[in-house]
């Protein structure tokens, strides 16, 4: 068990005070932006990307995953006492939850929730720790065609997958990758986008994008249309859960990470679609069907853990081939970047301290989540009292404070604002903002993969597929490519038949 | 720019349907921006940089044009009556009409905040941008809002410049203290 002896390792890694530190400094900030509106875990790890200038990798990556887990088991709260979900992944929890906390189950939905997450993120986790390793090792002699492919994926399924509109996603890409041209060119240093400006040679930093699209766009959005009456939260006592709904809900517990895992290794858009087929499958075997959409506990159970299990899955595509399938996951590659790290299959030979001390890190995270959020709930909840205002002149306030962290220039903030207002009118118009950031994040990557395979074949566009493992990569770019035709070729049969 | 005004306005039909369609300005930006990317890579001189059969332009090439397709199949979806979903939120009514003054304001607080950074220092010009912000978001505490703005500034200054060791101006008010 080679695995196993480097997951040790890695707990030593990960049980030192300073990274301990870290874990819990990240699982608490998460609870707190899960908890919160209008915070979500991209914008708050994209927001804390300039700590990375200060901070080793270790434990800054140990921070965001526990933003990325906290988050999760913070955004359920929102969802069971307010109804209204604190993260996309929470909307599930929402239809089942907030009509027991009106019924006084409040503590059993939440208790439901926080234990759902604690499953779900062990199962995840360890299914991490065994076929990470594994996926790593297969991959483990790819050359530049084989990660241009894969990067030709993420942008192929960040445009096709998400969102409701190909064109609108696709529009997002190509704003994204025309940001990442701005500046020199890697290869010859030839000016481009930069109309003779010093500034704009350096090029727009990765930080300034992300922190623009997702914390500045969001806060002007949604101060253009702010809610003027917020709701109020359910009170809601201590979590518990009684016998009879433990045994309701063990097994949707373990049944979620099923469905949630593999969701979050492939880029289908994160929790959403595994966080809402668990809520399904719970619906369907369920006793007590006719308790759903009026309070079942098992579709509070089901969801939750399969949420946190897709947060697992995402991480092993993003750790072993370098492919984001999340926001969350772009903005952490993106943090990979800025300390050089080349996420992908020689991660886990190249840096196993950083990767095992990081999925370490998980399983300590996830206990801490587990301590914080159970007997803690009703304090959390109080979060959601904070008045509007400051909620977003905050989100504001740092945003501003990272975009100066990264170079100390004011011309920055002018370009943060610029990026801002196009993450305002992206959102207007219903242009996801995911794919900009995957374009901007990968972009240059990409081209310079390209080049290079390109360079090596002498110019032969057959360079690009001559490996097994693009072409396999190809075929499912094809595939996800031809899946509305064949989509509606189905329901027409269906409807036929019918 | 949407001003949301439900049912049919008295005003001329041509008005009206620039509204409803406004999403047609998007597609004039991305063309803009796809004319804008393919001149810039077109002017561009590569006889002496270029190594390898893809040379810097190729790329700014591909983009380009992929904008200038994307911008008239977005025209065309528009005009066929295909709208972009606006985003919602937690924290969004999109009931109500679009506030466009308070995002105005915002972002005049916020472009302050870069002119004055400098010569004031981050102390002064972030607790200026929170209470600013905070003001254009509607909170009116005049007691509590300067003392949690010059708080959060003051704060965020130690921890960054001290110990994370990312380095904030601190203006004159700094050097005084």
């Amino acid at each position: 068990m080679d695995s196993l002896n480097s997951l040790i390792d890695g707990f030593g890694t990960a049980l030192t005070p300073v990274n301990l530190l870290w874990a819990a400094l990240g699982v608490l900030l998460g609870t707190a932006i899960g908890v919160l509106p209008g915070i979500g875990p991209a914008m708050a790890v994209a927001l804390l990307l300039p700590v990375t200038y200060g901070l080793e990798p270790t434990g800054a990556f140990i921070m965001f995953a526990g933003i990325y887990y906290g988050a999760m088991f913070g955004g359920s709260t929102t969802s069971i006492l307010l109804n209204t979900p604190g993260e996309s992944a929470a909307v599930v929890a929402a239809m089942e939850g907030h009509p027991m906390a009106k019924a006084g189950r409040g503590p059993q939905a939440l208790a439901a929730a926080a234990i759902g997450h604690f499953a779900g993120g062990m199962i995840g986790t360890v299914l991490l720790v065994v076929l990470a390793p594994t996926v790593a090792s297969l991959a483990v002699d790819i050359g530049a065609p084989d990660y241009f492919a894969i990067m030709v994926l993420a942008f192929i399924a960040v445009t096709s997958v998400l969102g409701s509109s190909r064109i609108r996603g696709l529009a997002s890409l190509l704003i994204g990758l025309t940001i990442g041209l701005v500046g020199l060119d890697q290869m010859t240093g030839q000016q481009r986008l930069t109309f003779g400006s010093l500034q704009l040679a350096d090029g727009v930093d990765v930080v300034i994008v992300a922190v623009g699209l997702f914390a500045i766009g969001e806060a002007l959005w949604v101060a253009a249309h702010l809610r003027r009456s917020t709701g109020e939260p359910i009170p809601v006592g201590r979590p518990w859960l009684g016998r009879d709904d433990l045994r309701r809900t063990w097994k949707s517990w373990l049944r979620g990470p099923v469905i949630g895992f593999p969701f979050g290794a492939i880029p289908a858009g994160g929790a959403e679609i595994p966080t809402f087929l668990s809520y399904v499958t719970e619906k369907r075997l369920s006793k007590h069907r006719e308790e759903f959409g009026k309070g079942a506990i098992e579709g509070v159970a089901g969801p939750e853990s399969a949420a946190s299990a897709s947060a697992a899955g995402t991480l092993v595509s993003m750790l072993t081939l370098g492919l984001p399938t999340t926001a969350v996951a772009a903005v952490m590659l993106a943090a990979f970047q800025q300390y050089g790290i080349q996420p992908g299959p020689l991660l886990f030979e190249r840096e196993p301290e950083l990767v095992w001390g990081l999925i370490a890190s998980l399983f300590v995270g996830m206990v801490l989540l587990l301590a914080l959020n159970l007997p803690l709930a009703p304090l959390w909840a109080k979060l959601l009292r904070i008045p509007r205002p400051y909620l977003y002149a905050g989100i504001l306030f740092f945003a501003a404070v990272g975009a100066y962290a990264v170079g100390g220039e004011a011309a920055d903030l002018v370009i943060l604002l610029v990026i801002g207002l196009i993450g305002l009118g992206m959102r207007r118009y219903g242009l996801p903002v995911l794919p900009a950031v995957i374009g901007v994040i990968l972009g240059p990557a990409a081209e310079q993969q390209l080049r290079r395979a390109l360079q090596i074949s002498d110019g032969s566009a057959s360079g690009l597929v001559d490996t097994p493992f693009s072409v396999t990569v190809y075929g499912v770019v094809l595939l996800i490519l031809a899946w509305p035709l064949v989509r509606k070729q189905v329901t027409r049969r269906m409807a036929a038949r019918r | 720019m949407t001003t949301g005004t439900a049912g049919p306005t008295p005003g001329p039909k041509r008005a009206h349907w620039l509204r409803d369609h406004s999403e047609l300005g998007v597609s004039v930006l991305l063309l803009v921006l796809g004319v804008l990317v393919l001149t810039d890579a077109l002017t561009m001189s590569v006889d002496l940089t270029q190594r390898g059969p893809v040379g810097p332009r190729t790329v700014p090439l591909v983009v380009g044009g992929g904008l200038l397709v994307i911008a008239v199949l977005l025209a065309a979806d528009v005009l066929r009556g295909g709208r972009g979903e606006a985003e919602g939120g937690e924290d969004i009514d999109l009931a109500e009409p679009a506030d466009w003054r308070t995002v105005l304001l915002l972002a005049g607080v916020f472009l302050a905040n870069a002119v004055l950074i400098g010569p004031f220092g981050f102390p002064v010009s972030g607790a200026l941008l929170f209470w600013g912000s905070a003001w254009a978001l509607g909170s009116r505490h005049y007691d509590r809002d300067p003392l949690i703005a010059a708080g959060l500034s003051l704060v965020t200054y130690f921890v960054f410049d001290s110990l994370l060791g990312v380095p904030l101006p601190g203006g004159p008010l700094m050097g005084v203290v």
